[in-house]
């Protein structure tokens, strides 16, 4: 069991300091209480193609977009569900595979050819079907047993994939996933693609943001922080904990598929066991306390994974050296700032605040209102 | 053992005829129509040997794993780096001097060490949170793999067995009958008969150990309630640092034979880790007898599923797993 009152995911309510601002006194409609800062940022991901170049969109924010949707799902079940599950990229991997065996793909003798309007819901859902039984099973145990169970299950995917040849088509995968042409549109074109992922990542954000704070998700950050309590109250504990799951496996999922379409192709490298982990150092660089967290895990993981090879070489490293650099980075982030990133950025506030002759004002965007 | 009869006597007779019915397969002469349903007896004999080996070689992984578990509610993710890495040094000592028992304590004592610097220099310093040690882990593994493929590089390395354990076993087990009337006796390897029996040796010193001495005593005492231990003047920090140190020097060691017997690779690291996983999961969390039937069971159907099943073999582990924890969440073993 996770003893809530010591750092890590369980801390706090994400949700509590704006919820204060959303109070009946508020008079301002919701436009003006959105703060500053999300609207700078809003404008500044919305004009992102008229000045960055293709590499940049497609490479860069494409990927840390996607990599977010799938950490986010984590997020969600670490910090507000308590239960930290390694089986999310599993769930994305899944539903990519489903893309390509039911959709379109290079591989013709597997792929059966459906219509996207049929087989993007139909992975959606066999991905949560998925992700909800992972789920049943995972919280049949509790704390710190999930992370074990989550891991075997994980790999077990994995092993089969790489092994079974009739449906996965073993250690190849598929290539050839494309997303469909839809309104006359290129998806895959960098500024398309660029869009499309924005999208998801924002609906997933709001959604996620918004499950917080309606009953659902305050009855799961109760179930988190006292699970004896909430069954005491009347709570059914294990449908919560199986939903926020499915919930989960449903974010996942749609990472899954924008995962496949960018690399067009789905092998069982994609689920393997170094990506598993990487979603899991994303999530805890960024920070399990607030919906936002992830994406800049994702965004920082990207840069370093893109452009470490040359930093690297330039202090005289082999290239290769990338994964030191994470675990390091991931071994120091777990040390000094169990809330990522985004703890470190709370610290750094919070330093600011005591001090009044540092006051200087002129705060960053999105910091103070 | 009669009180489990009289507690579950359907189980019990399914054991029983399970194990009769296993004990007929080793040593009847097999008649046609079996060997036309399941394939040749000598087939079935070395699934099933190679099975019980692998159990053995699992069990020393696990072990250590669920004895770390059990006493510091500690799931060291690392478990398989260390495992590694005792194949490398046993590798680099064996190969450097030329004795391959040397390379036994080489890597029990440079492993265990390791394992005492982690516990002191890291794990002590944030004790009680469960969920940052493991990620901590995490971190750690991902390190050491990458220190470990910098230093070693991705090739293959095995370590020689001495002479006197090459070469086959003559085993009393028929696999055939000739024509001419002649016996066809089992040939078994050598080696895998010795470390096996290795590990059973050590399996029965550490229950020696766990239930016979003073400090297994403690170790029982702190597995049972740690704070209460505490509180009773055991200097528990010691304790902790001696058992860290007995479970990495344990990797270690299962980390010469998996390369004897094996071979040591980058990867192997995670395969080892994940092994150790299931079979605690279904052996039971803390508990040594857990890990040692676990060890078994896992052994046997990956061995048996990859020979009968090949595609499938990883979905049988896997389905072993799901049924204990839908049924038994605890593990076979585990005390609920």
């Amino acid at each position: 069991m996770i003893d809530p009152t010591q750092g890590g995911p369980a801390q706090g309510n994400p949700g509590q300091g704006r919820a204060a601002a959303g109070s009946p006194t508020d008079q301002r409609s919701w436009i003006e209480r959105v703060p500053a800062g999300y609207w700078i940022l809003g404008l500044i991901l919305l004009i992102m193609p008229a000045v960055a170049g293709d590499f940049i969109l497609y490479q860069i924010f494409g990927w840390s977009f996607i990599l977010g949707i799938i950490a986010l799902s984590l997020m969600f079940l670490a910090g507000y569900g308590g239960m930290v599950s390694l089986v999310q990229m599993t769930v994305a991997g899944l539903a990519g595979y489903m893309l390509a065996i039911f959709g379109v793909s290079a591989i013709d003798t597997i792929s059966l050819g459906w219509p996207w309007y049929i087989t993007i819901p139909l992975a959606l859902i066999i991905a949560v079907a998925f992700g909800t039984l992972t789920g049943w099973l995972a919280v049949r145990t509790e704390g710190i047993y999930t992370i074990m169970i989550t891991l075997a299950i994980a790999s077990a995917f994995f092993y089969f994939t790489r092994q079974n040849y009739v449906i996965f088509n073993g250690f190849s995968g598929f290539n050839g996933v494309l997303p469909p042409n839809l309104f006359g549109v290129d998806w895959r074109a960098p500024a398309a693609f660029y869009y499309l992922t924005l999208f998801w990542a924002v609906l997933a954000y709001l959604v996620v943001l918004y499950i917080s704070r309606a009953p659902f998700g305050l009855a799961l950050q109760g179930v988190r922080d006292n699970p004896r309590r909430m069954a005491a109250l009347g709570f059914n504990v294990t449908a919560h904990r199986v939903a926020a799951y499915s919930l989960a496996a449903l974010l996942a999922a749609i990472g899954g598929i924008l995962l496949t379409w960018q690399s067009a192709q789905i092998s069982p490298g994609t689920a393997g066991i170094g990506p598993v982990i990487d979603i899991l150092v994303i999530a805890v660089i960024g920070g399990l306390r607030h919906p936002i967290g992830p994406f800049i895990g994702a965004f920082v993981f990207v840069l370093l994974r893109t452009f470490a090879l040359d930093a690297l070489i330039a202090v005289g490293l082999s290239g290769e050296r990338f994964q030191l650099l994470i675990g390091i980075g991931f071994l120091v982030i777990v040390f000094w700032s169990p809330d990522g990133l985004l703890g470190l950025w709370e610290k750094l506030k919070a330093a600011r605040r005591k001090d009044p002759l540092l006051d200087r004002g002129g705060e960053t965007p999105g910091g103070q209102r | 053992m009669s009180g489990f009869a009289r507690r579950h006597p359907v189980w019990s007779v399914i054991i029983v005829i399970a194990v009769a019915v296993l004990l007929w397969m080793m040593f009847a002469i097999w008649p046609k129509w079996l060997t036309e349903l399941i394939g040749s007896k000598k087939i079935f004999l070395n699934a099933l040997f190679n099975g019980i080996t692998l159990g053995g070689l699992y069990f020393l992984v696990a072990s250590g794993f669920t004895l770390i578990f059990g006493l510091m509610r500690n799931v060291n993710l690392a478990h398989g780096s260390l495992y590694l890495l005792g194949g490398y040094i046993g590798y680099m000592f064996s190969d450097w001097t030329g004795y391959w028992l040397i390379a036994f304590p080489a890597a029990f004592i440079l492993v265990g060490a390791l394992g005492i610097a982690l516990q002191f220099l890291v794990f002590r310093r944030m004790e009680g949170q469960d969920l940052r040690q493991t990620l901590v882990t995490i971190g750690i593994s991902i390190v050491m793999a990458d220190l470990m493929l910098w230093i070693w590089g991705g090739d293959f390395y095995n370590i020689a067995a001495p002479s006197w354990l090459s070469g086959p076993l003559e085993t009393f087990f028929v696999t055939a009958v000739k024509s001419s009337g002649d016996l066809v006796f089992l040939k078994y390897p050598m080696v895998r008969v010795v470390i096996f029996a290795a590990s059973v040796v050590i399996g029965v010193g550490i229950w020696l150990l766990l239930n016979r001495t003073r400090i297994g005593m403690l170790v029982r005492a702190g597995v049972d309630d740690r704070d209460m231990l505490q509180a009773t003047g055991v200097r528990i920090q010691l304790v902790f640092l001696a058992v860290f140190a007995f479970g990495a020097g344990l990797a270690g060691i299962a980390g010469v034979v998996g390369g004897t017997f094996q071979s040591v690779a980058p990867g192997e690291d995670i395969r080892f880790l994940l092994a150790s996983l299931v079979v605690v999961i279904v052996g039971g969390m803390g508990s040594i007898p857990g890990a040692a039937i676990g060890a078994l069971i896992i052994g046997l159907a990956e061995q048996f599923g990859s020979v009968y099943a090949p595609t499938y073999a990883v979905v049988l582990t896997f389905l072993i797993m799901v049924l204990v924890l839908a049924f038994r969440p605890q593990g076979l073993m585990g005390r609920a």
